[in-house]
């Protein structure tokens, strides 16, 4: 792995000539991607794709491709990968090097089931992956940085099931940030083939609480007929990082998807999910759950894109927002003409904690089907003063109080993660938010 | 059109409907501007109406804002490049003095309104009428009562001259030249529209009415409506608005101001029914000062394009505003239309309620704005935008933006799609109503619990007006 700027084109030269083991086709996709990420204007306020968000104030080459981290960190973030420790298996990146691998059970593996590191799975699968790999188009308006993903990626984890395989357990990938200005290039890539069902669950962290980084984050999904796919994401990194993630789902004919976000890290965090209901009768939940404070901005845009009939979509996104951080939902279903029998609900919930917290909210609908059912809402206020004042007479502390219903608020999307002790980590890590 | 064919047409329209509005007459206009835009035009626009130097300034650079701006297609729709600017007539009159008896109105612009009913309903019901004929009021009248109680209803080209006090103490205010480039354009070449003043605590209670007409082909109409009630007054105003249909797409860019002094209540009502050619890009804006209440009942029944968001500026504490708004497009319409509430203090309330109606190809829009900052304490917004889809290839948006802050604020915003129930249709063709009739009843249904806050005649007019647009929509 070469070593420098992320913006140098010499960088780029040299990532091509280190990954010369890949498909003919990636190499190509890369360059165009690289291409396309220095034509790529830096998004603006202007445009209505960033409408509310703050202006994007750096350079890319304040951030670099770094050497593998020394023994002594590997260690530290390997023992700190413990979100679920029931994982039937395990990766663990750090600064885009692969520093551990839990395999596949022998009996999964025989199945045909692939859990494997970016840069090893491109190289064994190749011809299996050309269909899926850097294909879904960005169109929310990180085009930029989805382009400079493509380029630069050679981590974080590919999944593969076969036709009627389940998995039962979740996979766990871990993606560690180390050394100061580092910048990190996860691609999550899962295809479940059909009638295939798969659970992943990617934790983005730190290492030093204050180290800059910058994270440029991709992550598709692939639900063939029948096919479940269940994606949680754990957004952690410090408070001095940037980051952007793109995901982009499609689900074919009766599949399900069900993805869930819970977003905590980031001095800047933009967060696209677009989803594609390309069947009839697919089927996609999104989730997401934010919790914002200090001077934190996260800038959630999402596209649920229906393309066939008698499909369903349904996106609940909720934000708590403390001192004077910042949040942004801009969601939009897209109903095209002929998918009638569309149901598609898209639900945005604020809950301002501070007088000084900025909540925006654009929900649109863009619908050109007769026979759906579509709607939107979204809301923003406190907490309910009764509820609050009733806690409060009964001896507990306001803050904890607070404390409580925030929680409640948030215990809706929690509970999707069906796993106790992933529960009980995600609540852990919110709670440890709320510093009393 | 001879006269001949003028009056058995006439005979045939007993009911009104979207075509009553379809004709048109060959006018010797005493002024015209010429086609196209530039300073001389402007320069044309001041001398004729004898403007005085600070107009003619604002005038000139609202230009330069208006020439500066680009087409705010990044988010609005592509049919706006559509617009020549540079084939549109933007200044028409027959004269400078709007006649305030209707027996000294010229012939052809009596018998225009005459057609469309003007002067009976003034006798019916207004307190005041205003008719406005390509760029400038033709006619003006308004009871004397009110005249005696110091209520002024004129042509804003009127205003201008006779009440500069107060005139150009509010005027621009509201609505910055700079705010887009349609409000810099009417600042530019504005001419008619009306001007209402009604003094402290003087309630008028029976509604003042404009109406505009487009004559002319290839015209752009400009007005620019200032209304201010003072202290504890009130008022409502209707206006209404036609041109017949030509083959050439015209311009219709208007500025609505309001101003709402403390305790004061302002209702304002629009139907337009423009015809389909007409591109229909206008700016209202009110601010609401303490305890003030202001309210827009919008509906959009005509024209090709139709951009238009009314808002309320809450300016002081317990301001409230609010947007009633019904959307019908047909084939060949996008009504892309909303409503903006900017909350500026504390105990501020807000209420938008949109129904919309697409129909065959037509396609509605909703788009609105609601903000409240952090400085302010227990302000509310609620939205409710609901749509129905007639046809399989109607279209439907909506483009919310909420932003809030601060204490107590809490905001609300609901959307829902729906079509007309088949089993309703069936349950009403089962007791002999023809699909059409059922379609109709249905979508009547659907925007009646806003019509209901229409004053009497609006509402009967508007229910027929959805019947025509109906018709022949099923199946």
């Amino acid at each position: 792995m070469p070593i420098g700027p992320i913006g140098d084109n010499g960088l780029f030269d040299q990532f091509i000539a280190s990954h010369s083991g890949e498909n003919a086709w990636i190499e190509k996709r890369r360059k165009a991607a690289w291409n396309q990420f220095h034509e790529l204007p830096m998004p603006r306020k202007k445009d209505e794709s960033w409408r509310f968000a703050s202006r994007l104030a750096f350079e890319f080459n304040d951030f670099k491709l770094v050497e593998q981290p020394d023994a002594t960190t590997i260690g530290k973030v390997v023992e700190r990968s413990n979100l679920n420790s029931s994982a039937l298996a395990r990766l663990v990146f750090a600064d885009n090097y692969l520093v551990h691998e839990d395999p596949l059970s022998m009996d999964l593996q025989t199945k045909g089931v692939v859990f494997e590191s970016f840069d090893q799975a491109v190289q064994k699968h190749g011809g299996l992956l050309e269909q899926y790999l850097f294909r879904e188009e960005a169109h929310l308006g990180s085009e930029k940085f989805v382009a400079l993903n493509t380029a630069l990626s050679n981590c974080g984890g590919v999944v593969y099931v076969p036709k009627g395989v389940v998995v039962d357990q979740p996979l766990l990938v871990y993606h560690w940030a180390t050394k100061e200005n580092v910048a990190v290039f996860p691609h999550t890539l899962i295809i479940a083939e059909e009638g295939a069902s798969v659970n992943v669950i990617d934790v983005y962290q730190s290492l030093d609480s204050d180290a800059p980084a910058f994270c440029a984050a991709s992550g598709n999904i692939y639900a063939e007929a029948n096919a479940q796919v269940m994606r949680k994401c754990v957004q952690n990194w410090n408070q001095s990082t940037i980051s952007f993630q793109n995901d982009a789902t499609a689900v074919k004919k009766d599949g399900v998807t069900k993805t869930l976000a819970v977003n905590l890290g980031s001095k800047r965090a933009r967060f696209e999910n677009q989803v594609r209901m390309a069947e009839p009768g697919s089927h996609a939940t999104l989730y997401s759950l934010t919790v914002a404070q200090g001077d934190q901005e996260f800038d959630q845009r999402t596209y649920q894109s229906h393309d066939a009939p008698n499909a369903v979509s349904d996106l609940l996104y909720k934000n708590a927002l403390l001192d004077n951080s910042r949040t942004i939902f801009s969601g939009m279903i897209n109903v095209a003409k002929d998918a009638q029998h569309t149901d598609a609900y898209q639900t945005n919930r604020n809950l301002l904690l501070s007088p000084e917290a900025d909540a925006n909210s654009l929900p649109g609908l863009e619908i050109q089907a007769n026979d759906v059912k579509c709607s939107h809402g979204a809301t923003t206020g406190q907490l309910d003063p009764d509820e609050l004042f009733y806690m409060m007479q009964r001896g507990i502390h306001k803050r904890t109080a607070q404390q409580l219903m925030v929680f409640g608020f948030f215990e809706e999307v929690i509970e999707k993660f069906d796993n106790e002790e992933i529960k009980n980590n995600v609540r852990e890590l919110v709670q440890s938010k709320f510093h009393l | 059109m001879s006269e001949q064919a003028i009056m058995t047409e006439e005979e045939t329209v007993t009911t009104i409907d979207t075509e009553k509005g379809n004709f048109s007459y060959d006018t010797n206009y005493e002024y015209d501007a010429g086609i196209g835009l530039n300073e001389d035009v402007i320069n044309y626009i001041v001398d004729v109406k004898d403007e005085d130097d600070w107009v003619r300034n604002f005038r000139l650079k609202a230009l330069n804002v208006f020439n500066r701006k680009d087409m705010p297609t990044h988010w609005a729709t592509k049919d706006l490049e559509n617009i020549d600017f540079d084939v549109i007539r933007y200044y028409l009159s027959k004269g400078q003095t709007p006649s305030r008896s209707w027996d000294d109105v010229p012939d052809e612009v009596k018998e225009t309104f005459e057609r469309l009913g003007i002067p009976e309903q003034e006798r019916k019901f207004l307190a005041g009428v205003e008719a406005q004929f390509d760029s400038e009021a033709s006619y003006s009248r308004m009871k004397e009562d009110l005249e005696k109680e110091g209520v002024i209803f004129v042509g804003s080209t009127e205003g201008l001259k006779e009440h500069p006090e107060i005139f150009r103490k509010f005027f621009g205010k509201v609505i910055p030249t700079n705010d887009n480039k349609f409000a810099a354009l009417n600042s530019a070449v504005f001419s008619g529209g009306s001007f209402i003043y009604v003094p402290p605590g003087v309630k008028v209670s029976q509604p003042l009415q404009a109406y505009f007409r487009i004559n002319a082909e290839n015209f752009g109409q400009f007005e620019r409506t200032l209304i201010i009630a003072d202290e504890g007054a009130e008022l409502t105003y209707m206006e209404g608005c036609t041109a017949p249909k030509f083959e050439t797409a015209t311009l219709h860019s208007a500025v609505v101001e309001l101003v709402a002094l403390k305790n004061a209540k302002i209702q304002y009502i629009t139907v337009q029914n423009w015809s389909n050619n007409v591109f229909n890009l206008v700016t209202k804006r009110a601010i609401a000062e303490e305890g003030a209440e202001v309210k827009w009942i919008d509906c959009n029944i005509g024209s090709r394009l139709t951009m238009k968001y009314p808002g309320v500026v809450l300016n002081g504490e317990g301001a409230r505003g609010e947007v009633l708004s019904i959307a019908l497009a047909n084939d060949g319409q996008h009504q892309d239309t909303g409503a903006k509430m900017i909350h500026r203090a504390n105990n501020t309330s807000s209420n938008i309620i949109s129904k919309s109606i697409s129909i065959g190809e037509g396609r509605s829009t909703y788009r609105g704005q609601v903000h409240i900052p952090d400085h302010l304490k227990n302000c509310k917004n609620n939205t409710e935008c609901d749509a129905l889809l007639i046809n399989t290839n109607s279209r439907t948006d909506t483009f919310p933006a909420i932003t809030v802050r601060g204490d107590g604020n809490s905001v609300q915003h609901e959307a829902s799609v729906s079509k007309v129930s088949a089993e309703q249709i069936f349950y009403m063709m089962q007791r002999g109503l023809s699909e059409g009739e059922a379609m109709s009843l249905s979508v009547n249904g659907f925007v009646n619990d806003l019509v209901k806050y229409f004053p009497m005649e609006y509402s009967v007019e508007l229910k027929r007006l959805i019947d025509l647009e109906m018709e022949g929509s099923v199946g």
